[in-house]
């Protein structure tokens, strides 16, 4: 059974097969239970795309992280700061907001650098680096301003409140019986467009087929000849430079910078590649099972906000139950694994 | 050659490196603050800026010991102990408050309410423990999913308020004990230290912790049961975290779920690395952690003094901790001594 392009028949495929059915399932309990509230309409599936574009880009990013075997937990600062500096240039500086794209992935790529660096070159555990970029990010956030920044250069808001409007089958009619136009923003296509390039990188790329051999098992792959230090260094290069456009895809969606911006984002990351079926371990892992990941997420918020009566925070516990249930699956696979 | 002698002993000394940091941080507070050290007696309690130090450093003392025995077994942190002061602390007020937002009266007895928070917070520890040493997960991803869901867990139980309790009798756990002078969360951290200690030490538990910590699949073959001691210590740190929320929602006499242990993983961890642990795991001292973590608050207290404000001192913390990874760091370490080498040929 082929899937996107894994090989790997059996497992892999069958975490993000139980990722995508538990997707479509989830969104039709959804469309069932709060059809009259909008979940039928195609604009209610097009949001979860608006919405999480930034998300898209960060996840995929975390998940060529995660297949070496590493982990980022910066990326959900570095979000912040650069939204953050994104909104200073432009507003307090002057800046155009072609330099704003400039200044986001340069932080990006700045954050890669040095936490690759750190990780790959001076073997210190991903974790400890990343923990440290994420408080040097948040910290730097408000070192840059403690009050909120809203972005009104009117060049990037045009950019923000661009339309694409979609062919009309895909509209839908409303009470009075005129054809509402579907929408997207050209964030969803930059997102989508991530995608698809991180699939082409880790699919069809030396690199990127030697990162599932470094993941799988270290030790092997240098003595393969692969050199690992090098290609994991790349890895968090490109995390970074993901979470730059992530960044300012989330600039371009808030419009804003403060200091408790996306705080926590780094957690809707890794369980969006956890539960799109990214081992933790490393080795495995799939783009288009992060997507999957993120829509489910996307999914949850939206039922908890159409449902109306529940408390923001239930969204982040929800996710944490999928999570441990997606990170226990895991492991009784692996260890299944282990024994055959 | 007898002066270097003992200069390498002192560097070879494990709480070296601990005290040079927290005897740096002091100097830089002695020169600010002239009166730094000075303590006097005012409306019969202790005050002075080192007093402030160490009281409220003490919820950090009882992260750190928790923090280090995690660290010795399973060689990753727990980064939800933050959360899980903050359930503590919920759990706590609730069942004080019996379900009210403000009360000046106890509706349920206090022993209940403190063994229903540990409950909780031990439970929450036994979790962790469960993901890290039985299913064997990452440490750190696994207590992820608490750090998360933590404070959503403790906002349920507040229903989401925060909730007071304004009874004189709860301000003691956190202040005063009449009559005595000292603050009592100081009493809290040095407490925990003993019994923790004592543990460690009249037991081979300490031993053991150290054993699994460095080859945990040597002492599965030499008969340790490495899983079961890695638990032990996952349920220890959440015990400790569940002490150090009670002490914390006492201080502010009420459970705040977003403020209650708010970025103190980071400190925790931090205390641990500073004391001189290898943060992957294996030999480890106590006492280092605790001079780690107050070494931090004097940190912490230097930059408020200095006008920092709460949001931008993460940066700092940062930077502290990058600085001590690298310089623990094997290969830094081997690079320095090679290029000292090239120079000495040279």
């Amino acid at each position: 059974m082929k899937l996107f392009g894994i090989k790997k028949p059996g497992n892999t495929t069958f975490l993000i097969l139980v990722t995508i059915g538990l997707f479509a399932l989830m969104y039709l309990a959804g469309m069932i239970v709060f059809g009259d509230r909008g979940f039928a309409k195609p604009q209610m599936f097009l949001n979860l795309f608006i919405t999480n574009a930034g998300l898209i880009s960060i996840s995929c990013g975390l998940t060529i992280v995660m297949i070496t075997g590493g982990i980022d937990i910066s990326v959900g600062s570095v979000v912040g700061l650069i939204c953050m500096a994104a909104a200073w240039s432009m507003e307090k500086k002057g800046a155009s907001p072609y330099a704003a794209i400039v200044l986001s992935l340069v932080i990006g790529l700045a954050f890669g650098v040095i936490q690759g660096f750190l990780i790959s070159y001076l073997n210190i555990q991903p974790f400890i680096v990343t923990l440290g970029g994420l408080f040097f990010g948040r910290g730097m956030t408000a070192v840059i301003s403690q009050d909120m920044i809203s972005i009104k250069n009117p060049t990037f808001l045009a950019w923000a409140k661009y339309k694409i409007n979609l062919p009309d089958f895909l509209g839908s009619v409303n009470k009075r019986g005129i054809l509402v136009k579907s929408y997207i923003y050209p964030t969803v296509i930059i997102a989508l467009l991530i995608v698809v390039l991180v699939i082409i990188l880790l699919k069809y790329t030396k690199y990127g087929r030697s990162l599932y051999a470094i993941g799988g098992n270290a030790q092997s792959a240098s003595m393969m000849g692969l050199n690992v230090r090098r290609n994991r260094f790349f890895a968090y290069v490109l995390s970074g430079c993901l979470a730059g456009v992530g960044g300012f895809l989330f600039a371009l969606n808030s419009c804003a910078g403060f200091v408790e911006q996306a705080r926590g984002l780094e957690m809707d990351a890794i369980s969006s590649a956890v539960i799109g079926g990214t081992l933790l371990s490393g080795g495995i892992g799939n783009p288009v099972g992060t997507l999957f990941g993120v829509l489910i997420k996307g999914t949850i918020s939206s039922l908890i906000t159409t449902q109306g009566t529940l408390s923001s925070w239930w969204v982040r516990i929800m996710l944490s139950l999928l999570l441990c249930f997606f990170i226990v699956l895991q492991s009784i696979i692996t260890k299944r694994k282990q024994k055959s | 050659m007898k002066l270097h002698e003992l200069w390498r002993k002192i560097i070879k000394f494990r709480l070296f490196f601990p005290l040079l940091c927290l005897g740096i941080v002091l100097l830089s507070n002695l020169v600010q603050h002239p009166d730094f050290f000075s303590v006097s007696v005012r409306n019969g309690v202790l005050y002075g800026y080192i007093i402030d130090v160490v009281n409220r450093s003490s919820e950090l003392v009882i992260l750190a010991v928790g923090m280090t025995l995690v660290t010795a077994s399973s060689g990753g942190q727990d980064i939800s102990v933050g959360a899980v002061m903050a359930v503590s602390g919920a759990v706590c007020c609730q069942i004080l408050s019996g379900g009210g937002t403000s009360v000046t009266e106890f509706q349920n007895p206090l022993i209940l309410a403190l063994v229903a928070a540990l409950a909780a917070a031990t439970l929450c520890g036994a979790f962790n423990g469960f993901l890290v040493a039985k299913l064997g997960i990452q440490p750190m991803v696994a207590t992820l999913i608490l750090f998360t869901a933590g404070r959503g867990i403790a906002q349920l139980v507040t229903r989401g308020q925060i909730t007071y309790i304004r009874v004189p009798a709860y301000r003691i756990p956190g202040g005063y004990i009449p009559g005595i002078p000292i603050p009592t969360p100081i009493f809290f951290a040095i407490g925990t230290l003993i019994v923790v200690a004592l543990l460690l030490k009249r037991t081979a538990i300490g031993l053991f912790i150290e054993t699994v910590g460095i080859n945990s699949s040597a002492a599965r073959l030499v008969g340790l049961n490495s899983t079961r001691i890695k638990f032990v210590c996952y349920i220890i740190c959440g015990l400790l975290s569940g002490i150090a929320g009670f002490v914390a929602s006492s201080r502010i006499y009420s459970a705040d779920a977003n403020n209650i242990g708010l970025n103190l993983e980071m400190d925790a961890i931090l205390a641990v690395a500073l004391g001189g642990n290898i943060l992957g795991g294996g030999k480890f001292t106590l006492v280092g952690s605790c001079i780690g973590a107050v070494t931090i608050q004097s940190l912490s207290t230097t930059l408020y003094a200095m006008n920092v404000s709460a949001d931008q001192l993460p940066v700092y913390k940062a930077i502290v901790v990058i600085a001590i990874v690298v310089l623990q760091s094997e290969t830094f370490r081997n690079a320095i001594t090679q290029l000292r080498k090239k120079e000495a040929r040279a």
